[in-house]
């Protein structure tokens, strides 16, 4: 897996995750300055992106629920956070997100998924398929993005959407848009 | 409880935590949900804290997210070692961070004590101070006394070589309930408000 985040954020990263800088574009023109995050080679070149930028802190995290902690406590004090995982992490923010419920607070993840197209990895297929339950569980609004093309204006909407009316909201990544996780020893 | 500063072989925690919050000025503050909450809120509400009635495990990194949007002002969390141990893994999230504005307050009578008072695993032989240091908290510090105490308070109230991770022996006890506004919408906004931030 480490070989496979390595090819990714080297030479042609752009191209072999062309929906890095269509996220990075709309979280910076919506002033997000933080992002918390476990690695993932889905976002290996956004997270690069992010952190390469003045002004932008970032968190990694050992679990994603500490990414719903922090991002509140962010909120509280005037910074806008995102928090990128995996589909996987994502049923291990449940208990934390009563936190945005209770407090009405705005949240927004964009989660790369797994489990759901060419899987190869039975594994990843539970969490894969019960992620927008879990997150709509717990009031956490879903919008998923199929094609590239609708990224952009996905971005736009949802940053509104969160930031500016309060909403709690996930961003899933098709793994079809995503491609096949590329596997290569060498 | 009784006068005495110590309390079957801690610390009385209601008369610990407002040394640590007296003459108080710029530091703001999130609690872990129990008796740290109340006590928080026992040694006199505040714009600048930030009660969390649930979502166990976080406090510590609320005050996290909190100290980076303001770095600027000292933070620090206050919280039990039950609350604390159900988010071990946030400690090193915490220790890598460099928040030099930020302290976790451990008040550690080593039982859950919202639940009955069963053991935790502090009161089973689990040294949070151990973790913190082994995780690269570059300030650790056990409290056992008043004088630690009021030197833990000047620690907190300023921004340091920190992040700073403080245990507080404190007796096992039952304290009077002291319970502070539980509507986390308007916590979060009176916060906001007393930062200057619009209240949305």
């Amino acid at each position: 897996m480490a070989t496979a985040v390595k090819q990714r954020a080297e030479g042609s990263a752009d191209e072999a995750s062309p929906w890095a800088s269509i996220i990075y574009d709309a979280l910076m023109a919506a002033d997000v300055r933080h992002m918390s995050y476990v690695p993932d080679a889905g976002h290996s070149r956004l997270i690069e992106l992010l952190r390469d930028t003045p002004g932008v802190t970032s968190t990694v995290l050992t679990t994603e629920e500490e990414g719903i902690a922090i991002g509140a406590g962010l909120w509280a004090g005037g910074r806008r956070s995102v928090l990128l995982m995996q589909s996987s992490g994502v049923g291990n923010c449940i208990n934390m997100l009563s936190l945005l419920a209770s407090c009405r607070m705005p949240f927004l993840t964009v989660v790369t998924m797994r489990g759901e197209w060419a899987e190869f990895n039975p594994w990843q297929v539970p969490m894969g398929r019960a992620t927008p339950q879990a997150m709509e569980a717990m009031g956490v609004r879903i919008v998923r993005v199929d094609h590239l093309d609708d990224l952009a204006e996905t971005m736009s909407a949802v940053t509104a959407m969160a930031f500016d009316s309060d909403q709690a909201i996930a961003v899933l990544l098709s793994q079809k848009m995503l491609g096949r996780k590329k596997w290569v020893a060498k | 409880m009784s006068g005495s500063t110590e309390m079957g072989g801690g610390l009385d925690r209601r008369s610990a935590v407002a040394t640590l919050l007296s003459g108080r000025t710029d530091l703001l503050v999130s609690t872990g949900l129990g008796s740290p909450t109340y006590d928080v809120f026992a040694a006199g509400d505040h714009d600048g804290n930030f009660y969390l009635w649930g979502a166990m495990g976080g406090a510590a990194l609320v005050a996290l997210g909190i100290a980076q949007a303001q770095p600027d002002r000292p933070v620090a969390a206050f919280t039990g070692d039950g609350e604390q141990l159900m988010g071990l893994g946030g400690l090193a999230t915490i220790a890598i961070s460099g928040a030099k504005n930020l302290s976790v307050v451990v008040l550690d009578n080593g039982h859950f004590g919202e639940t009955g008072g069963q053991l935790s695993h502090s009161g089973l032989g689990v040294d949070l101070s151990a973790v913190a240091k082994a995780v690269g908290f570059p300030v650790v510090k056990t409290v056992t006394s008043q004088a630690e105490l009021e030197e833990t308070r000047e620690a907190i109230g300023k921004i340091g070589a920190g992040p700073g991770f403080y245990v507080v022996r404190i007796a096992n006890g039952e304290t009077p309930r002291a319970l502070p506004m539980r509507d986390g919408s308007a916590i979060k906004t009176r916060f906001r408000a007393h930062l200057g931030l619009l209240a949305s």
